[in-house]
């Protein structure tokens, strides 16, 4: 009986054992030995076992199921594809990841009781591979909203700071107004037929005006999610704010399923494609990546900092999916098929290096109590398991061969080499200057990383406190692991991952890139041919090894010396202290005054006859004060106009009540 | 993979190790000269690295197993970048594995790994080396990335040994997007080398200094093993400049005779190379730190011109 199970039939009896899973946590809620150490590693057993149904599904044709949940006459349709499976594969193996991590993270006393916990953490995973199943538009928002309520619950798990309330509030505001257009979006691809399946989606003929209003609204309800600029506000609220494992999901995993309902409608459900949608996306992902990247490099605060890197690989996955788009609106598949493959390639390497991130972050907020690189410093020394783990996600981060990012980042910059042959001159020309940008974001990044991992791992402790940090402990050292690992398979392994990505290019471009792959070596990355360009990982890898090896031999051979630990340099001025180090705001400091209209600062000098003198610099977001501060102003000022009705008198409500009944009964007789 | 082709491998790492020293020597020798000082011998750096290898190392108290693990991984890094670049040969096993892209994210990696390891100690010159290194690096690798992209449209490859063999066989003509790239990579490879007027290589005035700051606590192997990986990233920028702008007398696959005229090729333009960037560094003036960022946007702006002047003119 079990072999005539479907994949799909699969994924929804491990979904269900989620549920089960969270289910046991309501019965379980203080009892938090119980939770931690059986029900989240049990929750990370169901996800590998995700994660492998999704990874096989990928190869076989779509299977479609009919779910008699929902309203009557309105039943849940699920179908389960290429590109649902790719998804639900990245949902799954960074899932196994931050739950076995969180199995070891969550402390007692901390906000909501560990079994509440439980249950919401897994009805969001649960929730997420759903959205990704959904197949027609009622199944779709149901599981979106779910999705974003566990989310924002988990969000606020520690309720009773009013400023994680607010974070709280701001992202489930910006997910419901994203949520919105969302639906106005299906509401324009079903055409007036009333029928909200994916299925009868595709089946339509849309004017070249209603598709492009329905690829527009797409791209603001899933930017929304996504933290596309100018919606990307909530992402550093909400991240500092949510328990570590519960951002590593948002940020590694929900965020890309926003990407996934952007590829959905736009490759799949759309029938044609516009060149200039993908001029918009374009330069929405460049502005984005490249606002991200610069605000990541002048953060203070790590969750912070790694929130905002998110916008910038948000930003390259939109561009990457923009010259898709481009591409193929010019039918040019092979090059289509190249930018999607970089964009779903970046899905994959972001989810995993920036859990790993932000999981190190947890360890680090943990073992200090500090979120402010200013009060962090030479964790190395008492941390160095996370500091080594997170040095990988750094790198990997930074796009830095041979990991997982630079695979995707080479990909795109490939793709935009063999731009030169679009039709439009004016493209041709935007193009390279696009690529620059792109290159000035990769390489902006590594500036970010550097300062994160420098602040935090390097250098001396800039509180006393900090040599008391204590490891991470064994479970959460396995999360962390697994991540590596990902990062690792990843970045070494392009050839291998490509195969099942070119299964979601052939079902939404008709080309799969895999065939060339293949056919140019196992070990050898080449996706148009060997002398156009090619890039060889494990080769890379082994050959810097050996360059590594022989540096040491040469050493061994030529040395004859000692190693002798004495002071550091001090330049003859012996009063130095820990506090003397560059601060992270130092660190951003070149960055501040570069890109200085970009900020909207504060900067208080201290003057000469300060007794004591205090410098201070706050960084702040142009966007609050350009849009939203002005619409909450504006919403403030409707309402206090519609509240003088409100006289909280009953005679003034009868005088309501009779001057409405004259003025209809004068209305009725005109 | 053929004999003559891991010959030649092996004869380039060898000469670029070998020849990296002398070319930081000749440079240091014209600059010298220029300057109407007495110059230093050519061996210089020779003996200076002997020296330092046979001095006993002293590490900080506080490093952490990073700060010694740096210098391997830079060196290694360069040695590594000198195997891919053709330097006397494109009959090269190992350009496959890695082409223009891989080879700027090759030196991203040193980089970032020479700057974190300056952080470790966390006295206030090894962060300030390297935020300037790192404030250097964004701007200078983008800047890298278009020059190679200049050539790779002219060539339709990123690969480096496509683009010496497709540039060297065509006619002698000046390619107008290839001479915007020239200036642009002129600069960068001064940044990137801490040269004047970006750095001052022969200084350890606090306020300026930005190579030296990130090295400061190196003693003995690990700083003879810094300076050697400094001397070989000067070799590696050196040669790119060759196979992009003068890629002629390179031997080419199926051709290991011709190997010996080019190693004689090799060094002479690299002597005049040397010559050149001495020249610079003598007619111009150390910038101010906040200059640098103008200077290197301008490297970056001119190599996006160079690519765009390349689909105006189609050349």
């Amino acid at each position: 009986m079990l072999a005539s199970l479907l994949h799909l039939d699969w994924l929804l009896l491990l979904c269900g054992a989620w549920l089960v899973v969270g289910a046991l946590g309501i019965f379980a809620l203080r009892r938090f030995r119980f939770v931690s150490h059986v029900l989240f590693p049990l929750g990370g057993l169901v996800c590998l076992g995700v994660f492998l149904v999704a990874l096989s599904a990928i190869f076989e044709s779509p299977e479609t199921a009919v779910l008699p949940l929902g309203l009557p006459g309105l039943p849940f349709h699920l179908r389960l594809d290429a590109l649902s499976a790719l998804f639900i594969a990245v949902i799954g193996s960074v899932g196994a990841g931050v739950s076995i991590f969180a199995a070891g993270y969550f402390r007692k006393g901390e906000g909501t009781p560990p079994g509440l916990l439980c249950f919401q953490y897994h009805l969001f995973l649960t929730s997420m591979v759903l959205v990704v199943l959904a197949d027609d538009a009622y199944a779709f928002m149901v599981m979106w909203e779910t999705m974003a309520l566990s989310s924002f619950f988990l969000v606020t798990s520690n309720h009773r700071i009013a400023a994680i309330r607010r974070a709280g509030y701001l992202y489930l505001l910006i997910a419901h107004i994203g949520a919105i257009a969302i639906l106005l979006c299906f509401g324009v691809l079903q055409a007036n037929t009333g029928d909200y399946t994916f299925d009868n989606m595709r089946g339509q003929q849309l004017s070249s005006f209603w598709s492009s209003a329905a690829f527009l609204l797409a791209v603001f309800g899933f930017g929304a999610k996504a933290g596309i600029l100018p919606l990307h506000i909530w992402l550093p609220e909400a991240h500092p704010a949510a328990p570590s494992p519960v951002s590593a999901l948002m940020s590694g995993v929900m965020l890309k399923t926003a990407i996934y309902g952007l590829l959905r409608v736009s490759f799949d459900l759309l029938q044609m494609q516009l060149w200039w949608w993908g001029v918009i996306l374009l330069a929405l992902g460049l502005v984005t990546a490249l606002f991200g990247v610069i605000f990541s490099a002048v953060q203070t605060d790590m969750k912070r900092l790694l929130a905002y890197s998110s916008i910038e690989n948000i930003g390259l996955l939109c561009v990457g999916m923009g010259l898709g788009v481009l591409f193929k609106a010019y039918h040019m598949d092979a090059l289509a098929a190249l930018a999607l493959t970089a964009c779903l390639y970046h899905v994959a390497s972001h989810a995993f290096f920036k859990s790993l991130l932000f999981l190190g972050t947890g360890s680090v907020l943990h073992a200090t109590g500090e979120r402010n690189l200013g009060r962090l410093g030479g964790l190395m020394r008492y941390m160095p398991w996370v500091a080594w783990v997170t040095l990988v996600g750094v790198l990997a981060s930074s796009g830095l061969p041979p990991f997982g990012g630079f695979v995707s980042e080479w990909l795109l910059l490939q793709s935009f080499l063999f731009t030169p042959g679009l039709p439009d001159p004016f493209l041709n020309m935007l193009i390279p200057v696009v690529a620059a940008a792109v290159a000035l974001v990769a390489a902006l990044a590594g500036f970010a990383m550097v300062k994160f991992f420098g602040v935090i791992f390097l250098g001396q402790p800039r509180e006393a406190k900090l040599a008391q940090a204590h490891d991470a402990g064994w479970l959460e050292r396995a999360g962390l692991l697994w991540l590596v690992a990902g990062c690792l398979v990843l970045g070494l392994f392009p050839v291998q991952i490509i195969e099942p990505i070119g299964r979601v290019t052939a079902l939404l471009i008709g080309h799969n890139l895999a065939d060339t792959v293949r056919a140019n070596g196992w070990f050898l990355l080449a996706p148009m041919s060997v002398e156009r360009a090619s890039y060889a990982p494990l080769v890379f890898l082994v050959v810097g090894a050996a360059s590594f090896y022989l540096a040491v031999i040469m050493v061994r051979l030529l040395y004859r010396g000692q190693l002798r630990r004495a002071a550091p340099w001090d330049c003859g001025y012996p009063a130095g202290n820990a506090r003397m180090q560059d601060t992270a705001e130092g660190f951003g400091q070149p960055i501040r005054r570069m890109f200085d209209p970009f900020f909207r600062m504060d900067i208080k000098h201290p003057t000469p006859f300060d007794e004591k003198p205090v410098y201070s610099v706050s960084v702040d977001d142009h966007f609050w004060h350009w849009i939203y501060l002005p619409i909450a102003a504006t919403t403030e000022a409707v309402a206090k106009l519609v509240g003088r009705l409100q006289q909280g008198r009953i005679s003034v409500y009868l005088l309501y009540s009779f001057v409405t009944l004259i003025a209809m009964l004068v209305l009725v007789r005109l | 993979m053929s004999w003559s082709g891991v010959f030649s491998q092996l004869l380039e790492i060898v000469a670029a190790l070998l020849l990296a020293p002398l070319l930081t020597g000749w440079a240091n020798q014209c600059r010298a000269w220029l300057q109407n000082k007495s110059a230093p011998s050519l061996l210089l750096q020779y003996r200076m690295l002997r020296k330092l290898f046979h001095k006993e190392s002293v590490v900080a108290e506080h490093a952490s197993q990073l700060f010694r693990v740096a210098p391997y991984i830079v060196f290694g890094c360069m040695v590594m970048a000198s195997a891919i670049i053709p330097t006397l040969s494109t009959d090269l096993p190992l350009s496959p594995a890695a082409d223009a892209i891989a080879l700027v994210g090759l030196f991203a990696f040193a980089r970032v790994f020479i700057s974190l390891a300056a952080m470790d100690i966390g006295t206030a010159f090894g962060s300030l080396g390297a935020r300037r290194e790192m404030l250097i690096g964004f701007l200078a690798e983008p800047a890298l990335l278009m020059v190679l992209f200049s050539a790779s449209l002219i060539t339709q490859s990123t690969s480096l040994t496509s683009i010496v063999e497709t540039l060297a066989h065509r006619e002698f003509v000046i390619y107008p997007s290839m001479a915007f790239a020239g200036i642009a990579f002129t600069m960068v490879a001064l940044a990137e080398n801490a040269r004047i007027p970006v750095d001052n290589p022969s200084t350890h005035l606090e306020l300026t200094m930005i190579h030296e700051a990130l090295i400061l606590e190196y003693s003995g192997r690990h700083l003879a093993l810094m300076e050697w990986a400094a001397s070989l990233k000067l070799f590696a920028y050196s040669c790119i400049g060759l196979t992009l702008f003068f890629p002629w007398g390179i031997a080419e696959v199926g051709s290991p005779e011709e190997m010996l005229l080019a190693l004689p090729m090799l060094v002479f333009k690299l002597a005049i190379g040397g010559a050149t960037m001495a020249l610079i560094e003598t007619a111009s003036a150390k910038m101010r730190i906040f200059r640098v960022s103008e200077f290197l946007a301008t490297a970056f702006m001119l190599a996006v011109i160079g690519m765009l002047v390349h689909l105006l003119l189609g050349s």
